[in-house]
């Protein structure tokens, strides 16, 4: 049990990274990601939001939409659930955690169209995760994207103020430093616990 | 219904000048994850295509109805539902594209594109605009899947369509069709449209 849950860690972490394994979650990837702190922002309030969505959209999958033969409607329930409790996280930590809705509290509505978030809903059931597993997987998942946002963030710092050719500036620099450090995630592929 | 809106004119704002993937930067996930090989990415910008026009138009016919509140999770609705008809087609007649396009089916809900011309849009103008709008943008974000996966499957596989392009002696930079290549192309197509914006611009100021 507990291997299984370290094999899901490591993989959602390092080794089939969201941002530079499976393409998931690239528009905050890029759009917020010009300063550390900023970035590890976007990084809390996604981490936050994939978890509470995992276990939510999980026991939604099997309690509803299994039980009364609803599958299809997938999409459309899964992406509600999320843009709602979205909304009620963000009411939540404005009456609860102040100070936390302060420094997370501009990142949340941007995360409703965080493909992410969706992602892992629907890779929870397409894997066939049980109720655990979906919540390791979630906030594992949600563990590489701030990781691969803060050391991009932390790339692009440096970038600001080097010498780059006229017609990369701003989006192609990125993308290509992008394109480097998958590479190095690439040399993580072949991971795994036996 | 008087005609309020220029249809060649937005044919060149959403494909050229206006285009949604590589000069606004919207819609990046499905971008780089379906441009490894040309049926995808083209499988993938017909579906997209198609769900921003019905979308549009469906939403520029509601757009007196649907309150002001509440109106992008109606649009979300909207959309999702869409997407799902979609999914069941494409699964029905096209499995193999199905299976190998796979989360990103579902993932069309979250991309902003659609999302941005309805807010932007459609939820503004008239019906016939909605629909071409939704009709040159769609091409736009097709001609933009098409130039990535060009590119990334003729070098990162030697193919076009399946077919070779260079012969057998051809050794493939595998790399490209992989995750890396796909930021990679990307960063160069975008810079090769910035320097063409920039020689645009200075010739402008050159004869001013």
């Amino acid at each position: 049990m507990l291997t299984s849950l370290f094999s899901i860690a490591l993989g959602a972490v390092l080794v089939e990274n969201f941002i530079f394994n499976k393409f998931l979650g690239i528009c905050p990837f890029l759009g917020v990601s010009k300063k550390v702190e900023t970035a590890s922002g976007m990084g809390m309030a996604v981490t936050f939001t994939m978890t509470i969505a995992s276990a939510i959209t999980w026991l939604i999958q099997h309690f509803i939409l299994d039980r009364f033969g609803l599958g299809f409607m997938q999409t459309v329930v899964f992406i509600l659930v999320i843009a709602s409790l979205v909304q009620f996280i963000e009411m939540a930590l404005q009456k609860m955690m102040p100070a936390l809705y302060s420094s997370l509290g501009i990142y949340l509505p941007l995360i409703t169209t965080n493909c992410a978030v969706l992602g892992v809903a629907l890779l929870n059931i397409q894997n066939d995760y049980n109720f655990i597993q979906s919540i390791v997987y979630g906030f594992t998942a949600a563990i590489g994207f701030t990781l691969a946002i803060v050391l991009f963030a932390s790339v692009r710092e440096r970038l600001e103020y080097s010498d780059i050719p006229k017609s990369f500036e701003g989006l192609p620099i990125a993308l290509v430093s992008a394109s480097l450090m998958a590479i190095a995630f690439m040399g993580f592929s072949g991971l795994k616990v036996i | 219904m008087a005609k309020n809106f220029k249809v060649g004119e937005m044919f060149k704002s959403g494909i050229l000048t206006n285009n949604p993937v590589l000069v606004q930067t919207l819609g990046m996930c499905p971008t780089l994850a379906t441009t490894s090989s040309v049926e995808n990415g083209l499988g993938m910008g017909v579906s997209a295509m198609v769900v921003l026009i019905a979308s549009n138009v469906v939403i520029s016919l509601l757009r007196r109805v649907i309150p002001k509140k509440i109106r992008i999770a109606a649009y979300i609705v909207i959309i999702a539902g869409f997407v799902t008809m979609i999914d069941l087609l494409l699964k029905a007649y096209v499995p193999a594209l199905s299976k190998s396009l796979g989360l990103f089916i579902p993932l069309i809900v979250v991309n902003c594109i659609i999302l941005g011309r309805a807010e932007a849009y459609a939820s503004k103008k008239t019906v016939g605009a909605s629909f071409f709008d939704g009709l040159t943008m769609g091409l736009g974000f097709t001609f933009a899947l098409f130039i990535i996966a060009t590119v990334r499957e003729i070098f990162g596989s030697g193919t076009f369509l399946g077919h070779e392009v260079f012969g057998p002696a051809f050794e493939p930079a595998s790399i490209i069709g992989m995750a890396p290549g796909g930021f990679l192309v990307l960063g160069i197509i975008v810079a090769v449209i910035q320097i063409i914006q920039r020689k645009k611009k200075e010739k402008k100021e050159g004869n001013a």
